[in-house]
């Protein structure tokens, strides 16, 4: 590539120095929407099949079995410490189909971006989304774009969905779970939810916390390669550990027993929740992931995520249990204790 | 991490039950001042290891549990005026006042903030000269000497666009009102480690002299607690009323001057109502007269009015340590960390929030 190419893909295609901002017109349908996508979303996400520009995406296929799915990203501030609004929306919606076991091929995006988003900053998020799709394995097909009034959007909301192939024969989901199963978790938690209260706040910490922001699909596509018998995955966003362990509890009508000391929360992830009075146990995370798997395969399946894992260590936290669908922990100290889900967002506590 | 595991350690832990159930000889109760002592109990389940002789009351000392439903209801009348900035501690702004809490205020276009300090809102006030900016500031000795710092700021700095909604309480009177009590039945007190911090310890000699109660100075990790609790049962077991620190790593004896003297420097002690409990006197802190301009109910001409609270809610019983959490008829049906009815509830200092979050499993 020369040097004339390389400068080419690292500044913005669009000529700023007219359009410093995205405009209502840049999603009018005329000439500037058309400028936007041919000269920057399309040869950024550059792909077999959005080279056609038909009205949708035609794709090969080679299974009976797809899994499909959807999710729409709203995050602030679009860039953080570790990830980005992009490497989310790509990233999420793998991270979905990966839980299904699937193999994660193809995104469509949806880009709802607020008239005045600085167009460098657009152009950073679609560069960043191009090198999250290269890492996850996956192609962006589609995708659709609208400006909406300044004031009416946060800079930029963006929503994808996935497309991923099922090329195994096993049920992976809650109601496959079985008592003995060992409950793996695949590092350790709290990272994207401390990684982002840091930068919306402003909290300076003495060691920067990232987001674990990850593709999680490789890890999960190996465990099956090597034959593990996964009963169930759930990837922890939102609602973190406790919220994703208590909705299986539920769905698959089984009891699940965690040890907290087995659960590792990086120091300064630690620190925030000792200052702000937050658990650990509900805070987001966007690479982490729980597996329910036979006991006898755990220390395998441990073995392997390691083995794919951005460095962090996993750890068999729990087991399945008989009894009525309920989730309980065992304390430091060696007391049992019920997990509740939280009801709405962790507040900072006050002293 | 470090000084944090070696307080959540199983098998000191477990050492320092057998110590508590080897001098138990009869039943006490002991109540734990401070929220977030309770939050620790029946986080780690504390109080499982302890022997059936033992019983934990939960006291009054979560801040927003305590703060009178008639101050929510003036903090709601200032965040919905379009010129202010309505700024508190994330804990406050969930507490249903009588219509309705400032997070739904701020859905419908109030400009409510969380803030983690008070100096956080008198940066806001700074940077934007154009808004009334006022902080509510709720909560005991811990978080007075920064609310006080912050007054003391802007009026050094003639910040005239901060202003400051105090309901802030102190522990010493509100220990004495349950000790007053006809119905009290506590017979010792874990004092909370990091009011004492600030206040030093003397000032409860007094209180376990008159009234006889063991008071122990207490931190906030699972063996502080145990500790606390076997330096109590100690005391009433050989029949002693001292006060004693466990939290000796924190707290010095005459406390923190440098924050005693901001708070002599910017508030005056009032009696104050507490919720669910009724007035204390000489129980709050309120701005002292020099400091008067920067008084947001002075400012706004904000009336004092008096708001009966729900009577299907038993907060006041729960925080005078008289019921727990899950005796009360309301809990986990009527009132949930979802809707709340009383404060307790609402914080997770709160001991209704705790144990709805922390539900024990009763092993049968």
């Amino acid at each position: 590539m020369s040097a004339v190419d390389v400068a080419s893909m690292l500044s913005c295609p669009v000529p700023i120095e007219q359009y410093p901002t995205v405009l209502l017109a840049h999603g009018g349908g005329g000439r500037l929407m058309h400028q936007l996508i041919e000269r920057m979303i399309v040869p950024a996400f550059a792909n077999p099949a959005l080279a056609v520009r038909h009205d949708a995406a035609l794709l090969p296929v080679p299974t009976s079995h797809v899994a499909f799915t959807t999710d729409s990203y709203v995050v602030r501030p679009i860039e953080f410490p570790g990830g980005d609004i992009a490497s989310l929306a790509v990233f999420g919606t793998v991270n979905d189909l990966a839980m299904c076991g699937a193999r994660p091929l193809y995104l469509s995006v949806g880009f709802i971006l607020e008239e005045g988003l600085p167009m460098e900053t657009l152009w950073r998020i679609v560069q960043s989304m191009r090198r999250c799709a290269d890492e996850a394995g996956v192609w962006l097909v589609t995708g659709d774009t609208k400006v909406v009034d300044h004031g009416s959007g946060d800079g930029i909301f963006i929503n994808t969905a996935g497309i991923g192939l099922i090329e195994h024969d096993l049920t992976i989901e809650p109601r496959s779970v079985r008592v003995g199963d060992a409950v793996i978790l695949s590092g350790d938690i709290g990272r994207h939810g401390v990684a982002i209260l840091a930068a919306r706040e402003g909290l300076e910490l003495e060691t920067a916390v990232e987001s674990d922001c990850a593709p999680l699909a490789t890890t999960v596509l190996a465990l099956l390669d090597a034959g593990i018998e996964v009963h169930c995955l759930r990837d922890l966003t939102r609602g973190g550990l406790g919220s994703a362990l208590i909705e299986i509890s539920e769905a698959g009508g089984v009891r699940i027993a965690v040890d907290d000391v087995a659960i590792a929360v990086n120091e300064s992830v630690q620190g925030v929740c000792e200052i702000l009075g937050f658990d650990p146990l509900y805070l987001a995370n966007e690479g982490r992931f729980v597996a329910f798997v036979p006991a006898e395969q755990a220390e395998l399946a441990c073995a392997i995520i390691d083995a794919h894992g951005a460095g962090t260590r996993s750890a068999i936290i729990g087991r399945v249990d008989r009894g009525e669908p309920l989730v309980t922990m065992l304390s430091s100290i060696g007391a049992t204790r019920i997990v509740e889900m939280m009801s709405g967002e962790q507040l900072p506590r006050i002293c | 991490m470090k000084y944090l595991d070696e307080f959540r350690d199983g098998e000191a832990a477990a050492a320092m039950a057998r110590r508590i159930a080897r001098t138990v000889t009869r039943p006490w109760t002991i109540m734990e001042i401070c929220g977030g002592q309770t939050h620790a109990i029946v986080r780690f389940g504390i109080d499982a290891l302890l022997p059936e002789a033992i019983t934990l009351a939960h006291g009054p000392g979560c801040p927003v549990c305590v703060t009178p439903l008639e101050m929510i209801d003036r903090a709601l009348e200032l965040a919905r005026r379009p010129e202010i900035t309505l700024c508190s501690f994330g804990d406050m702004l969930r507490v249903p006042g009588s219509s309705g809490d400032l997070l739904s205020a701020k859905a419908t276009g109030a400009d409510v903030r969380i803030v983690y300090s008070p100096l956080d809102a008198l940066r806001i006030a700074r940077e934007s000269p154009s808004r009334e900016v006022v902080f509510f500031a709720v909560g005991f000795e811990t978080t007075a000497p920064a609310s006080a710092m912050a007054l003391y700021q802007a009026s050094r700095e003639a910040i005239v666009n901060f202003s400051m909604l105090v309901s802030q309480v102190m522990v010493p009177p509100a220990i004495e009102a349950i000790l007053s009590s006809p119905t009290n039945r506590i017979q010792a007190f874990l004092a909370a480690g990091h009011v004492c911090a600030i206040t030093g310890i003397e000032l409860y000699a007094p209180i376990a002299e008159r009234y006889g109660v063991p008071i122990v100075v207490t931190g906030f990790e699972p063996l502080d607690i145990l500790q606390g609790i076997a330096m109590a049962v100690e005391q009433l077991e050989q029949g002693r009323a001292e006060v004693e620190n466990q939290y000796a790593r924190v707290v010095r004896s005459d406390g923190n001057l440098a924050a005693r003297a901001m708070l002599e420097e910017v508030f005056v002690v009032a009696d104050r109502r507490w919720r669910g409990v009724g007035t204390i006197a000489a129980s709050g802190l309120e701005i002292a007269p020099r400091y008067a301009a920067f008084d947001a109910s002075r400012r706004f001409g904000l009336e004092d009015h008096h708001v009966e609270e729900p009577a299907e809610c038993r907060a006041g019983d729960v925080l005078r340590g008289e019921l727990k959490p899950r005796d009360c008829g309301a809990f986990g049906s009527l009132c949930t960390p979802e809707h709340p009815l009383g404060a307790p509830m609402v914080s997770g200092e709160g001991a209704c929030a705790a144990y709805h979050r922390y539900r024990r499993l009763e092993v049968a």
